[in-house]
């Protein structure tokens, strides 16, 4: 097996597990064996039958199957939810079974010594029988309950992996774990399929359930370090999300997109770029929602596809606001050129409502991307938590060259410079706030592109206003002190001549 | 008359095999007079009964006749526990 640290394609089989392969980068250490130690419901057998489920949809490569624990007719009945149709593949001699699940029917009885060689015969004969290269083994705790010998059987699982090896099959074995962050596994199982290991977590983090893969170690093979969210998803299958892991390679682009709104692209010194994320942020009623129409409404106008995330309002109140600035997005979903995906934060995990953007996405192809609001989300997952959406979410949209938008919501109504939360901001490309600001008598509106990452932008505030026709940016405000601090403070006071400034008309731009 | 049918799993020739072997056939002459069938299954060789039987054990003694089924593993050294596994004690009783 070529050890050439340049090309690590050639040690690993590619599974087909969506995002496995990624953090993995390319898969499994082929005609090797891999352990898989999760706690009880972390998803391990799941991941075990998929592991074949795809080498047989995707690559015509046979798998066999051996369960410890589970009747292979429990596998089969668990497995169909997940749109597997095992007794096909089974008929067609694509996937065998090898059933060393306890019998609890007959008695059995100790006479004597014996060893479990018979195990290892039934494999191969399973493997010959349908030409495998793929082997899941589900799930070795469940043997040692089975058996007391414990040295015998450690053996015995030894002398298997070396033999499936030899055989040029590539192998997974799942183990029990009993803690989430603790010793791999129990019976010391890992001492002898140490080489290869991954990690299934299934924690509670701030009363939110978390579920995480982590490739402990690939001997002689690169991986990607930590742990990295995943989701089960119904006709799918597990979908792990990468993250971090996805490679930039994209060169970052140069070409920019309408924002949808004239004096803002000038704002931003021509436009934003086409694979960045924009956050606007601001407090309610400050006018996000109707960037995000003009952010859609002007990508549409140019031939482009937009993908609307809405985790505010429902679709009718999205129809309605954005007819209320005369855009009908009712028609433009019926055309095909948008797609409203409308959904309350608290239906899903963060990693279930990351794997549907995710596919979305892959399946809709837009061009751009809008999504309100962020802070609907934050609700519902811990600090850690959101950082990884963010930062898994910004990864789709710099690998797919989206124009993204997000809308972030900030507690104070007058004035605030803080971004939702500290990181957020330096995950995004560029930063615009729209503020209300106190100026003697009044409450007026400011707006002000506070970052544009790789080019030259406006610093100035701008007074804007809304109507029935959209958001018009106007001139800035002048001098005027600690505008986004809540506007005037106390220099103000004592005859100060700003305080006697009225701003310029609207139109002469 | 009733019969004892008794299938010995086996992999390959090995001391505990021929130890089980021997075991079995003295278990059988002693208690069993001419009422059994022993038949020798090394799975080695037919590796798809040892599936189908969900052999995983070796040596592994399934008594199918008379019933109740029962599963012996080990190479039946233990002669006591054989002897119950078989319920030979119901030989003796008329």
């Amino acid at each position: 097996m070529s050890k050439n640290a340049t090309d690590c394609s050639v040690e690993k089989l590619t599974t087909g597990i969506p995002g496995f392969d990624l953090i993995a980068v390319g898969g499994l250490p082929i005609h090797r064996t891999t352990l898989m130690a999760g706690t009880a419901g972390s998803g391990k057998s799941v991941f075990a039958a998929q592991y074949l489920a795809e080498g047989i949809k995707q690559w015509n490569q046979t798998g066999v199957f051996v369960t410890f624990e589970e009747s292979p007719d429990d596998i089969r009945r668990n497995m169909m939810s997940l749109g597997w149709d095992i007794p096909a593949w089974e008929a067609e001699g694509k996937w065998a079974f090898v059933d060393a699940s306890p019998y609890y029917d007959d008695d059995t009885l100790i006479t004597g010594s014996y060893d479990l060689g018979a195990l290892l015969v039934r494999l191969k004969h399973a493997i010959g029988k349908i030409n495998a290269s793929r082997v899941a083994i589900d799930s070795l705790g469940a043997i040692f309950s089975q058996f007391q010998e414990t040295r015998m059987i450690r053996l015995e699982l030894l002398r298997i992996a070396k033999a499936m090896n030899a055989m040029q099959v590539t192998t997974l074995m799942t183990t029990e774990r009993e803690q989430e962050y603790g010793s791999i596994a129990r019976f010391g199982v890992e001492e002898f399929v140490a080489d290869n290991v991954i990690i299934l977590r299934n924690s509670l983090d701030d009363q939110i359930r978390h579920r995480t893969i982590e490739i402990l170690k690939f001997r002689g093979t690169y991986h990607h370090k930590g742990e990295y969210p995943f989701t089960v998803v119904p006709d799918e299958g597990l979908v792990v999300v990468p993250l971090s892991a996805i490679k930039l390679n994209q060169q970052s682009s140069d070409l920019r997109v309408s924002s949808g709104n004239t004096m803002l692209d000038e704002m931003c010194g021509g436009g934003i770029f086409r694979d960045s994320i924009i956050l606007v942020s601001g407090a309610t009623g400050t006018g996000k929602t109707l960037m995000v129409t003009e952010f859609i409404a002007g990508g549409i106008a140019k031939g482009e596809r937009c993908l609307l995330l809405a985790f505010e309002e429902s679709r009718e109140q999205l129809y309605r606001n954005a007819k209320g600035w005369g855009v009908d997005f009712e028609k433009m979903e019926a055309s095909g050129a948008l797609n409203i995906i409308s959904a309350y934060p608290e239906n899903a995990t963060l990693e279930d409502h990351l794997a549907t953007i995710k596919n979305q996405i892959e399946r809709f192809k837009p061009d751009r991307l809008a999504l309100d609001s962020i802070s609907a989300l934050e609700r519902i997952t811990s600090a850690k938590g959101f950082r990884e959406f963010v930062i898994g979410i910004a990864s789709f949209v710099k690998a797919h060259q989206l124009a993204a938008l997000f809308t972030a919501t900030t507690p104070d109504l007058i004035g605030g410079t803080s971004v939702t939360d500290a990181h957020i901001s330096t995950l995004t490309d560029s930063i615009v706030l729209l503020r209300y600001v106190e100026i003697e008598d009044q409450i007026r509106r400011a707006i002000t592109v506070l970052k544009m990452r790789g080019s030259m932008h406006e610093k100035l505030i701008r007074e804007y206003t809304i109507d029935g026709h959209g958001m018009h940016i106007g001139q800035p405000f002048g001098y005027h002190a600690n505008l986004l601090g809540g506007g005037i403070g106390s220099a103000f006071k004592n005859n100060d001549p700003c305080l006697n400034w009225q701003p310029k008309p609207a139109n002469n731009e | 008359m009733n019969k004892y049918h008794l299938k010995l799993y086996i992999t390959g020739k090995t001391p505990r095999s021929e130890s089980a072997i021997q075991n079995l056939r003295k278990i059988c002459e002693e208690n069993l007079d001419a009422r059994y069938e022993i038949e020798i299954i090394d799975i080695l060789e037919r590796p798809q009964l040892a599936e189908d039987e969900r052999i995983l054990a070796t040596p592994t003694l399934i008594k199918s006749l008379p019933p109740p089924l029962r599963r012996l593993i080990g190479d039946l050294s233990e002669t006591e526990k054989v002897l119950v596994g078989l319920v030979f004690a119901r030989l003796n009783c008329l």
